[in-house]
């Protein structure tokens, strides 16, 4: 299995956990990620909401880079993702704009022909390679583990191709198969804020703390993302937000991946656990899911 | 053939044209004067005018003179569409003393005015159409339509309200109905209600008599758990086959004592109740409510021990003392004739877990509709209490509209019935718990004889009701007054901001949809449906229960959500169409029907596997295929595919559609 991987600005800095983690899993499992050369800002949210036309043309450009490939994409950051469906969408509706976006892509040398299928990492798992393929290479289950699971809005709003879009089950389903107890989160599909954490603070906080304060009453060790905004926000912020909020606890705010990655016995360095704010370690150790301190971590099938 | 062919070779040919104005529909876009002029010019025609209103008396009428005072023989109208007046005009042409098949029809209104809006290409058209008719129709011969008898029985599919009614006006008249129902009793949905709006009357008191009385009519055959699996043939001569589900009960020796229930090896009930939506169990021998019609037990065959293949002392069978159990009993057919078929085969209500946000099937205390129809009947699971599944009694209430109606990602219809119904579980829910009610609604639809009133009522008896889509169901609270609640989102459009309402029980007003098996359904009756799946009436307006397959009707929710007054009025309205057809006695068949040239036809069968509705059979001692006329619906596809070209159709022939088409392309 092969894809075109475009990473996305969030996952070479902010989010270097998710791609760190997420290259480890793939490559235990022999998914190859061959990196787009040459990749470009997919534009945000920012860009479409002050010039559509444009906005669209910044994220065509990654796809028509990928449908040279002749590969699926695999796009792991929620936000490009949601981005270049809406540019491949907006294509498909209104052809005066597919026009434009092509003379945009021509005066850089490329043609985009509207054939890329664009992939989270969540349908790749899941779907492409399977959940039950999955669960048999796991090395180390994720018993007892308590997740809540935490997909943000841009994964699958206003539309998934692959999952429904207010009460999707993906990851719940795959992360069941891997041995983890997941915890009924109803908030699963809710914004996090998304950037007015940082613009209105106030407003940002709050959604952030009704979500970590549900996986709290849910009595969920983990929360468990698939987006480096929302895995930001809610890792980031949380001493600010119990600050504020006294009766919220700390909580581990990790991206899926992680945890597939602990559960197939791979490092804790590679899998980025050493950039977590909130450490994970201590409850893995608890669950005797990791080796407790000083002692080898679990081996693979004793 | 410029000026000369006054003949089609066999007779003068005089043509009468008469082009409508329709008003303004037709006028208001196409010259009709100047078409009318035109016509006048060409070859055969005698007769060129154009009128306001053909359809009209004063129209026909001027049809009728000229065929006598011009000796025309062959008529052409320019109007609307031949769905709508052709008949009219047929009959004028025969009362004017010729063969009503020298008529033909141009839509020049559907097909010309309404969809073009270039005035003179428009009239350009017209003139070609009238043109091609002008020339086909002086090749029309002179045809007559064949007469059968009707048999004089009336199929009714489905035993709800609408059945019920329908099977009742036609008994009432002396008909012989057969009415099959699909689930072991009659009464439908209407049978779950505690009561109706907007009288509050009591549902099982309006409604057990009817069932009864169709129980014990001897016109009526009533065959429930059964259902209809073929049907054949055409108007006035259909035939169905019903297969009955086993029962496990010998029909005529059970008389509903009930003892086989009572001494069920289970005690308790093993087995999710339909008929209470779930919220009680019962036994696997069991009658589905007390004023159940046929008042006959069923044994379900997935809950019964032995006849799941275990070990059972079988002491239902020991307690009836007519040995009325049969757990031998296989399906059984029955075939029937019968004139005409009434389709209320009704409808089946939104599967709320379709809106996840609304938490059916999440939390406990979300209800649907129906499932409060049945907490609020004192026949129901509960004896009449309103009480949430814990036992408590809610304090607060909330009951959310157009649940899979008005919405764009489910079902985008209105389904009619649920603001009244809304109301009126309202009203039920305060007068048993005395609990605060909350209406949530994006408009309140309450048009209806006595409605608007019922609302007001309501408004008066202090239930609140909040203008605004529901956008969620929670129970993640955010306050304490919050905690152990659930919490409804809601955006109030008429105080402008979002609100949250915390509440003890959230009521789904789910919405009508088609049954899941509609379309089934619909092939087997050979009739169209709707993009959603209701079944499509032949017209909107004026033919709402007949269907584009003529003796076949359809009545109630199948045909488009209504309410019961409605649903009665359409199933009286099919009983009448259904007895004119029987009282009536005979049907006309058009004579459009496909013919073999014996000479011609090689007998290769080809025609045979292609006819639709199987009316080609092969003379093997001619070797000859043989066309059927009572079966053949003039579809044209045999005479397509005739290699040989040795079928014809009539009003299709080859000389007047060729004549047509030449006439159409011809310049003016």
């Amino acid at each position: 299995m092969k894809y075109a991987y475009y990473p996305g600005c969030s996952l070479k800095a902010s989010g270097k956990a998710f791609e760190e983690s997420l290259l480890a899993v793939c490559s235990a499992l022999e998914i190859e990620l061959a990196e787009l050369d040459d990749w470009n800002c997919c534009g945000a949210t920012a860009y479409m909401a002050v010039d559509e036309t444009k906005g669209a043309a910044l994220a065509s450009r990654n796809l028509a880079l990928a449908e040279q490939t002749g590969l699926d994409m695999a796009v792991p950051c929620a936000g490009c993702y949601g981005v270049l469906l809406k540019a491949q969408a907006m294509q498909r509706k209104y052809p005066r704009l597919a026009d434009q976006v092509s003379v945009g892509l021509k005066a850089g040398g490329l043609t985009y022909g509207g054939r890329v299928r664009v992939k989270h990492p969540l349908e790749i798992l899941a779907m492409d390679f399977g959940t039950k393929a999955f669960r048999s290479r796991v090395k180390v289950p994720l018993k007892g583990l308590r997740v809540a699971c935490y997909y943000g809005c841009r994964l699958v709003r206003p539309e998934s191709p692959f999952d429904d879009s207010h009460d999707p089950v993906t990851m719940d389903n795959l992360l069941k198969s891997v041995g983890a107890r997941i915890v009924d989160y109803t908030l699963k599909s809710k914004c996090c804020g998304g950037s007015l954490t940082g613009t209105i603070p106030e407003v940002g906080q709050n959604l952030c703390y009704q979500l970590l304060k549900e996986a709290q009453r849910r009595e969920a060790d983990v929360v468990a993302t698939a987006c480096p905004l929302c895995q930001f926000n809610l890792e980031c912020y949380q001493k600010d937000i119990a600050r504020k909020y006294t009766d919220l606890k700390p909580i581990p705010v990790v991206y899926f991946t992680q945890l597939l990655g602990a559960s197939l016995g791979l490092d804790p360095v590679a899998l980025g656990f050493p950039r977590l704010i909130v450490p994970i370690e201590p409850i893995l150790r608890e669950r005797g899911i990791m080796a407790k301190a000083g002692t080898e971590p679990a081996k693979a099938g004793v | 053939m410029e000026h000369e062919v006054h003949t089609n070779g066999k007779e003068e040919v005089r043509i009468g044209f008469y082009i409508c104005h329709c008003g303004s529909n037709i006028g208001g876009t196409i010259d009709v004067a100047a078409v009318a002029d035109y016509v006048r010019t060409l070859p055969g025609v005698v007769v060129s005018k154009d009128y306001k209103y053909m359809c009209s008396n004063a129209g026909q009428d001027m049809i009728v003179e000229d065929i006598e005072i011009n000796r025309l023989n062959r008529i052409v109208v320019a109007a609307c569409s031949p769905l709508l007046h052709e008949k009219t005009f047929r009959s004028a042409t025969h009362k004017g003393g010729i063969n009503p098949f020298f008529f033909h029809m141009v839509n020049i209104r559907e097909h010309g005015s309404w969809v073009h809006e270039d005035k003179a290409l428009a009239t350009e058209k017209a003139k070609a159409v009238a043109r091609g008719a002008v020339g086909r129709v002086r090749f029309h011969k002179a045809l007559e339509k064949r007469k059968e008898p009707v048999t004089q029985s009336v199929l009714i599919v489905g035993g709800g309200i609408a059945g019920i009614q329908a099977a009742q006006t036609l008994s009432n008249a002396g008909k012989k109905v057969y009415l099959v129902e699909r689930e072991p009793t009659i009464g439908g949905h209407m049978a779950l209600f505690d009561k109706t709006f907007p009288t509050l009357d009591c549902a099982a008191c309006i409604l057990t008599p009817k069932m009864t009385d169709i129980g014990s009519d001897p016109n009526i055959t009533l065959w429930s758990y059964a259902e209809v699996v073929d049907v054949k043939g055409y108007v006035g001569n259909f035939t169905a086959q019903i297969r009955h589900k086993p029962r496990y009960i010998k029909e005529d020796l059970c008389v509903g004592c009930l003892d086989c229930i009572d001494n069920c090896v289970f005690k308790q009930g093993n087995t999710d109740d339909e008929f209470n939506q779930s919220l009680s169990k019962r036994k696997p021998v069991y009658i589905p409510f007390p004023q159940a019609v046929p008042k006959l037990v069923v044994i379900d065959p997935e809950a019964c021990t032995h006849l799941n293949g275990g070990k059972c002392e079988q002491s239902c069978a020991t307690a009836c003392e007519r040995d009325a159990i049969d757990f031998n009993q296989k399906e059984s057919f029955d075939d029937i004739e019968v004139g005409t078929v009434i389709v209320t085969t009704g409808f089946k209500t939104f599967d709320a877990a379709r809106k996840p946000l609304y938490g059916y099937g999440r939390y406990d205390n979300v209800y649907t509709a129906l499932e409060v129809e049945r907490l609020v009947t004192s026949s129901g699971p509960t004896g009449g209490e309103v009480v949430l599944r814990d036992g408590r009694r809610p304090k607060t209430v909330a009951i959310v509209h157009c649940v899979g109606s008005r919405d764009h990602q489910t079902n985008r219809w209105c389904s009619r019935v649920c603001c009244m119904y809304s109301l009126k579980l309202a009203h039920l829910i305060k007068e048993h718990t005395g609990a605060e009610v909350f209406n949530f609604y994006i408009d309140m639809r309450c048009a209806g004889k006595g409605y608007e009133e019922f609302y007001e009522r309501l408004l008066e008896e202090g239930n609140r009701f909040v203008r605004g889509r529901v956008a969620e169901v929670t129970d993640v609270p955010v306050s304490a007054e919050e905690e152990g609640k659930l919490v409804v989102k809601v955006e109030d459009s008429l105080a402008g901001f979002v609100r949250r309402i915390p509440v003890d029980m959230v009521v789904l007003s789910t919405g009508l949809e088609p049954r899941q098996d509609a379309s089934n359904v619909r092939r087997m009756f050979n009739i169209s449906c709707s993009s959603e799946g209701f079944f499509l009436e032949r017209h909107p307006k004026l033919a709402p229960i007949s269907t584009t397959t003529d003796g076949v009707f359809i009545a109630g929710c199948c045909q488009g959500p209504k309410d019961i007054p409605d649903t009665v009025a359409q199933a009286g309205f099919a009983a009448g169409e259904a007895m004119a057809l029987l009282d009536k006695g005979f049907v006309e068949m058009e004579p459009m029907t496909s013919f073999v040239n014996e000479e011609l036809c090689s007998g290769c069968k080809t025609c045979i596997g292609l006819c639709p509705f199987s009316a080609i059979t092969r003379d093997d001692a001619k070797e000859v295929a043989v066309i059927n006329p009572v079966l053949c619906k003039g579809c044209g596809v045999c005479v397509a595919a005739c290699p040989s070209g040795a079928i014809t159709q009539n009003l299709f022939e080859d000389c007047e559609i060729f004549a047509e088409i030449e006439e159409v392309l011809a310049h003016a």
